[in-house]
């Protein structure tokens, strides 16, 4: 996973660089869960750019990175997900919490 | 019809979150013989992973143990079967309700057993407690007009 924080406008950006699995996800969650915990930041973004394979288990990673953003009054997002992906996450429904925005919102170009 | 093809396969590993990727690739790289399109690959792939996945978390629940998987490839059909000798289920009917997990403390979903049905076109669950469980899917690969001009041929 690649990090970057940009600390002006308290946004985390999160680069899950693997594919998402049971194994994969621990890793995953504790990573992220560690950057949340030390920047409390406003938005956290994952982008999903190099993720060309997802399973349940980022449903239920993704739902548990979302409660910890909220409580510390941030909001989520996701980017650049591919079509096989998006089918997966429409089903669970956590698309009524949390967006996904095609391909980087201009915020998130200026940031990179 | 006659099926034109057929083919199989059996897989026997560990019960180790790391053979659920080789899993799941092996299972498309099998299937690549009936010619799938990326989406059907992809179906599979996620279908296979969700299986495994369950030998490993809830038959298992993370000890060791031998995950096996079955394979038949028909003209234009694939059934994939995959079995663990792990706890076994008590309730397969709610077990298999959209959302249902019994392990919510791991962050599962409970969504392992939608997409398994929504992704193929049968799915199929025997389960007896202490002995283990199988599942058996099947999935309809779509012949493409290459593949139908040719069988037309010969
Ligand atoms: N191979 C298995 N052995 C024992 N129990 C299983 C197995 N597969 C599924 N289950 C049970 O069925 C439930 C639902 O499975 P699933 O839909 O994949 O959701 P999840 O894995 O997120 O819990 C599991 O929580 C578990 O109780
Ligand atoms: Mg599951």
């Amino acid at each position: 996973m690649k990090v970057e924080y940009e600390k002006k406008d308290k946004l985390l950006i999160l680069k899950i660089t693997e594919e998402i699995d049971h194994h994969s996800c621990e890793k995953i969650k504790k990573r992220a869960d560690y950057e949340i915990e030390i920047h409390i930041p406003k938005k956290v973004v994952f982008d999903f750019s190099n993720v060309n394979f997802m399973d349940s288990s980022g449903i239920g990673m993704i739902i548990g990175r979302y409660k910890l953003v909220k409580m510390f009054g941030g909001k989520m997002e996701l980017i650049n997900v591919k079509p096989s992906i998006k089918k997966i996450l429409e089903m669970s429904g956590i698309l009524k919490l949390i967006s996904i925005e095609e391909t980087g919102g201009s915020e998130f170009e200026k940031c990179i | 019809m006659k099926n034109v093809y057929e083919n199989e396969m059996k897989l026997e590993f560990l019960s180790k979150s790391s053979n659920e990727s080789f899993a799941r690739i092996t299972v498309a790289a099998f299937a690549s013989q009936l010619d799938p399109s990326l989406e059907e690959i992809a179906d599979i792939k996620t279908a296979v992973s969700e299986a495994v996945t369950n030998c490993i978390i809830h038959g298992y629940e993370e000890k060791e143990g031998i995950i096996k998987i079955k394979c038949k490839l028909f003209a234009n059909s694939i059934e994939i079967e995959i079995s663990d000798n792990g706890k076994g289920i008590e309730d397969i009917e709610k077990a298999r309700q959209v959302l249902y997990t019994s392990k919510s403390e791991l962050e599962r979903s409970g969504m392992g057993f939608t997409i398994m049905e929504s992704f193929m076109d049968e799915v199929k669950v025997e389960s007896v407690l202490g002995v283990g469980t199988k599942v058996t899917m099947k999935k309809m690969i779509k012949v493409t007009d290459g593949i139908e001009e040719m069988k037309v041929r010969l």
